[in-house]
């Protein structure tokens, strides 16, 4: 039976002496021969997937695409001089060869160079360093130092090749020529330079007699940047004790030390006229405290005087009081006598009016006209009609001009 | 020698001064006497800032110990 399925499976070969028949690792052995002749080295395109690095230093990861995978592996000794991480749903170009490794019957991909696709490896480093150093805080606006007040000591880490720091040295010289320079030079670009800039970072602190501390790139904008990105920079500035300046990258290239740092200028210039600003707000606070001060006391005085002024006029003089008094009693006594003259004048008239109203009214007025006064004698009583005589009677006349005494001879 | 921590104190008091003169709370003879405490400290602050002689200077670590060698700035050479 099972002869009759191999029948229908048959394909005719040409006639061999004899049947060969192969052992596994024969057959193995033949076809890693066929394979990895067959293709050499290669180059290949695909996502990773499945990533795993072991112990041993080995990455071991599959190569996908829409419709097949192939295993592959970096084996340690490659793998020391990546610049970035290798993740899943990584795009990447790789160089290596296709080869069978007949323990598992199996064949894979051994990589010899690796790059991420569409992006520099540097740059997928850069960037992958960037999201972990982000995600630890260090570039966390919290925990960034103030500057201080105003910084005599400055430290400068850069190179002493380069102009920046001629155009720092020049800048602090003419605005802030009290400000100390204590320069730890270093490589900026190379192999070394992360390191050097590390360390020097590191001095300045351990040497501490620093208020603040400019990093800065050697020269031209132009220049490259990539020391200025490595972790060990970074982790350098961000465990800076002393405030620092970053001067290094620029717009489009922000570098991590600029990041980490406690402030970024995007010039060397620019970190130097920071310290010269400093410098010059507080010599115009000192010009303005000087100036306040001299008015808050000339205020202070010219208070005082005015108070002065007002209760000299308040206090008048013993004499003054005195000569004032005076007046005022010749004034009074001067309305007095008017007053008393007004006074006598009216009653004068009113006297004279009076003295007329009684002359007329006067008995002797009367008299004067020719009537005569008769009165009883003695008494006086005066006659007014003629039933108080009696022939005998005396009566005294009285008249203009004197008098006479008669007696009554007939009455009617 | 320039102290910082000094001259940063040196500020404070002298804005200190300036607050209670300000305040109109002192008599004439304490106004007076701030007065002069007061344009002592920005004298002297200025004079501070001022200062034109400066050091600049390249650190050097030899042997694990910290050493200070006077720096060449051609620069500085050419007078204004």
């Amino acid at each position: 039976m099972p002869k009759e399925t191999a029948d229908l499976f048959f394909v005719p070969q040409k006639p061999e002496p004899g049947r060969r028949i192969y052992s596994v690792s024969e057959i193995t052995q033949d076809i890693k021969l066929i394979m990895e002749s067959s293709f050499g080295e290669v180059w290949l395109e695909g996502e990773v997937s499945n990533f795993k690095a072991y112990p041993s230093g080995h990455f071991y990861f599959t190569l996908k695409d829409a419709q097949a995978v192939l295993a592959a592996v970096i084996f340690s000794r490659m793998n020391r001089d990546l610049k970035f991480k290798i993740e899943d749903g990584l795009k990447v170009i790789c160089f290596g060869k296709i080869d069978v490794y007949p323990p598992r019957g199996q064949y894979q991909f051994i990589v010899e160079r690796i790059e991420p696709k569409g992006i520099g490896a540097q740059q997928l480093a850069f960037e992958q360093l960037k999201k972990k150093l982000s995600k630890e805080g260090l570039f966390e606006a919290a925990h960034k130092r103030p500057l201080p007040l105003m910084p005599f000591r400055i430290g400068i880490v850069t190179s002493t090749a380069g102009a920046a720091l001629r155009d720092i040295l020049q800048i602090l010289k003419n605005g802030s020529p009290a400000s100390d320079v204590v320069i730890r030079p270093v490589r900026v670009q190379g192999e070394s330079a992360a390191a050097e800039i590390a360390a020097a970072v590191a001095d300045l602190n351990q040497y501490q007699q620093i208020d603040a501390i400019i990093i800065s790139r050697g020269g031209g904008s132009s220049e490259d940047l990539w020391s200025f990105n490595e972790e060990i920079v970074a982790r350098a500035i961000y465990g800076s004790s002393i405030p620092t300046i970053s001067a290094v990258g620029h717009q489009i290239n922000v570098t991590l030390a600029d990041l980490v740092a406690d402030v970024f200028v995007e010039t060397p210039s620019a970190a130097a006229k920071i310290i010269v600003e400093k410098r010059n707000a507080i010599l115009a606070d000192l010009n303005s405290y000087r100036y306040e001060l001299y008015n808050f006391v000339i205020e202070t005085v010219h208070g005082l005087r005015n108070q002065l002024t007002a209760l000299r006029h308040a206090l008048k003089s013993p004499l003054d009081r005195l000569l004032e008094k005076q007046q005022l009693l010749d004034e009074l006594q001067v309305a007095l006598a008017q007053q008393l003259r007004h006074y006598l004048q009216l009653v004068g008239e009113r006297a004279s009016s009076l003295i007329q109203r009684l002359q007329a009214l006067s008995p002797l007025a009367v008299l004067a006209r020719g009537y005569s006064l008769t009165m009883l004698w003695p008494g006086a009583e005066i006659v007014k009609e003629a039933t108080q005589l009696e022939p005998g009677a005396k009566v005294k006349t009285v008249l203009a001009k004197g008098s006479f005494i008669s007696s009554v001879q007939e009455v009617s | 020698m320039k102290e910082k921590a000094q001259f940063e104190e040196d500020l404070k008091r002298l804005q200190k001064i300036v607050e209670e003169l300000a305040s109109g709370k002192l008599t004439l003879g304490e106004s007076l006497k701030k007065y002069e405490e007061g344009i002592k400290l920005a004298q002297g602050c200025s004079a501070t800032l001022n200062e034109a002689q400066r050091k600049v200077e390249l650190l050097m670590k030899k042997d694990g110990k910290f050493a200070l060698e006077k720096f060449n700035t051609d620069s500085e050479e050419g007078k204004r």
